[in-house]
């Protein structure tokens, strides 16, 4: 048997049946599902008159739709409301377990299911969010899917995909004082584009990527969509295997023993061959933030924005437009309005003990609107028992309740047009964060930073 | 779904690349729980200013130009796997969309609700603009059965790939889930013999 990449490894155990020439049937082991997507996928299993394949293999939250405040009142807006409830709704006729808005176990989908030890390696995974790629950080085959999709996986716990090619990224090298991975991924949609990956799924390795926490991890998979890949993964380690047990639906007694085993063989082999490869030196990436709108247009917090030639790039032309920037200026110093911390990138406890750390006994410039949202309720927990509620509370920002908040802007949480906002989130697109918003992407130390100076700052300067 | 065989239409031409689902449906209009009526909202901070007047710029709000074929710059549909762009799209009245090239989870979902799109080569695209450009009458063929796109005025053609098992799907008119319901015995044996 040739030698295979750990992709090739979990979607070939995955395949039920292979259509002559079209894609294949592919087996899913664990879907998530919220308020957004999944409507409509209900309403087609109630055409149809069926039900859920496998309850037991599907989890509902209710995450991008849901206030950031006073979450025990009702949603004042009718439209999300009856999102909500639709989900409520749909779950219980259908027999889905759902966090729901008061459920401890609440959060954005993609902190909850790995928090929860419902993400494992060697599985393959789907939700009906494009950042599913998020769950890839321990060594599985995850990937957003449409509402169509969903309604297969509920139908059948299958979904019809072609097999992607696949890709391999590695960094290697320390990351210097101050970058983090959010700027890894950054650096690296800068430079192979958000169309690099279509088509492929990636592996990211190296040691950069190997010296990783699990949340750094699960940053750098969640953008790997961003290049326009189906996804990212990376093998599971001892880093890997740390972070799942104990929790609270992973394995445990001879079950985690056998899941060990099997997870510590989930591998590339040595002589696989990938379709694409690409290498990186961690010592080449600065503090990263984007200039433009799309998470490509990226650069180093001290470098230039590209000098625009309008003939030639009427996309840059019009993006620098839309963000009100000059070609060939330097963000540096550039006032900023909004900071926002937050979603499935950027929300974790690591991500909000890195700003605690920087912002301890400092305060936010008086202009700028700080928010930060944790990921989940259980984020949310250990933020408190940390006193990290308080840091943040003394330094100005506002700490909200989990959801997906202005990473979207479908619920209150927006950014008011032409105001910018530098953000942890994962798109800067046109309108994305509110209409007329204008999102500079950065990691939440340059998140943190700009707040507390109220202008693009380099955050090593913040440092020591 | 209903079935694609071909199509003859003037074309809308929107020369702007990385066009994300975030501009074809912004998140604010994602609040139904039906699949109708997104057409209403399709591009709508490019299509309408804050004051939710029509903008004159905007391609759409040109009443001379129109058509059931939507031409864009590359990388189409990038973003959020929201299906919602594909149905914007296709209740608008768009039944195909070219481009040189799409974001993969567009595409799919393009596809599962009867929206075709047509991937061309970058120099064909550019001839497509400049034909709409020079007429906006231009008329564009697209032929499933024999996977090709002609610029009916200049005779121009070229040919493109779909996979034959979409193929068959967008022709018949018959979805993905069909297929799968199809095949549950065959899932419930797979299911059998694994243990996640
Ligand atoms: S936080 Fe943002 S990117 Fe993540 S699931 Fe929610 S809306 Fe999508």
């Amino acid at each position: 048997m040739g030698a295979k990449t750990l992709f090739d490894k979990i979607w070939d155990t995955h395949v039920v049946h292979s259509i002559k020439d079209g894609p294949q049937v592919v087996y899913i082991d664990r879907h998530f599902i919220h308020e957004v997507t999944s409507p409509q996928a209900f309403a087609g299993l109630k055409k149809r008159g069926i039900g859920v394949f496998n309850t037991s293999k599907t989890i509902a939250t209710a995450d991008h739709n849901v206030p950031t405040k006073d979450q025990h009142l009702p949603i004042k807006d009718a439209l999300s409301r009856h999102q909500v409830n639709t989900l409520i709704n749909n779950c219980d006729e259908f027999g889905v377990e759902l966090y729901g808005l008061g459920h401890p176990y609440q959060g954005i989908v993609h902190v909850i299911g790995p928090e929860l030890g419902i993400t494992q390696p060697g599985m393959t995974i789907v939700c009906g969010d494009s950042h599913t790629s998020t769950h890839g950080a321990f060594g599985n085959i995850a990937f957003g899917i449409g509402t169509s999709e969903v309604e297969q996986v509920l139908a059948t716990q299958c979904v019809l995909q072609r097999k992607p090619k696949t890709m391999k990224i590695q960094v290697d090298g320390k990351l210097k004082q101050g970058v983090v991975s959010k700027d890894i991924i950054l650096y690296v949609i800068s430079q192979i584009s958000t169309s690099g990956g279509t088509g492929y799924f990636v592996e990211f390795c190296g040691s950069a990527i190997e010296s990783l926490s699990m949340e750094a991890r699960m940053t750098i998979c969640n953008m790997s969509i961003e290049m326009g890949a189906r996804g990212g993964m990376i093998a599971p380690d001892e880093t890997t295997f740390e972070y799942i047990k104990g929790r609270e639906f992973a394995p445990n007694g001879t079950d985690w023993d056998k899941k060990l085993a099997h997870w510590k063989a989930l591998k590339t082999d040595k002589d696989a061959v990938f379709d694409t490869e690409y290498h990186f030196n961690a010592v080449d990436i600065e503090p990263m933030i984007t200039y433009g709108t799309n998470p490509g247009m990226g650069i180093g917090i001290t470098e230039s924005v590209p000098a625009i030639n309008p003939t030639s790039d009427p996309s840059l032309t019009k993006a620098l437009d839309y963000m009100d920037l000059q070609g060939g200026g330097q963000l540096l110093g550039k006032k900023i309005d909004y900071v926002f911390i937050g979603s499935c990138t950027n929300s974790r406890i690591e991500d909000l003990r890195m700003v605690a750390d920087l912002v301890k006994g400092k305060q936010k410039a008086d202009h700028v609107n700080a928010m930060i949202i944790p990921g989940s309720k259980q984020v949310e927990k250990q933020a408190m028992e940390e006193g990290i509620d308080q840091i943040l509370a003394g330094a100005g920002f506002e700490l909200r309740q989990p959801g997906c908040s202005a990473c979207l802007g479908m619920n209150e949480d927006k950014v008011p047009t032409g105001k910018y906002c530098v953000s942890t989130s994962n798109r800067n697109f046109e309108g994305r964060q509110g209409p007329g918003a204008r999102t500079m992407l950065a990691s939440p130390l340059t998140a943190a930073a700009a707040a507390i100076t109220g202008h693009i700052t380099d955050v090593r300067k913040m440092l020591n | 779904m209903e079935k694609f065989k071909k199509l003859i239409s003037t074309a809308v031409a929107l020369s702007l690349q990385d066009v994300d689902t975030d501009q074809i449906i912004p998140a604010r209009f994602l609040k139904a729980t039906t699949r109708e009526g997104f057409g209403d909202n399709l591009f709508r901070d490019w299509r309408y200013n804050a004051n939710d007047e029509p903008n004159s710029d905007f391609i759409l709000n040109q009443s001379e130009v129109g058509g059931e074929i939507l031409v864009a710059g590359k990388n189409f549909g990038c973003g959020s796997s929201r299906e919602h762009a594909a149905w914007a799209i296709y209740d608008y009245g768009f039944k195909v969309v070219i481009s040189s090239f799409f974001a993969d989870i567009f595409k799919n979902n393009a596809l599962n609700n009867g929206l075709l799109p047509v991937q061309i080569s970058d120099e064909f695209l550019l001839k497509i603009f400049a034909a709409i450009e020079v007429d906006n009458k231009t008329q564009l063929e697209v032929d499933l059965e024999n996977e090709q796109i002609t610029i009916i005025q200049t005779r121009e053609s070229e040919n493109f790939d779909i996979n034959p098992y979409k193929k068959y799907c967008l022709q018949e008119g018959y979805d993905d889930i069909d297929f799968l319901i199809s095949k549950r015995e065959e899932i419930e044996a797979f299911e059998n013999t694994i243990s996640i």
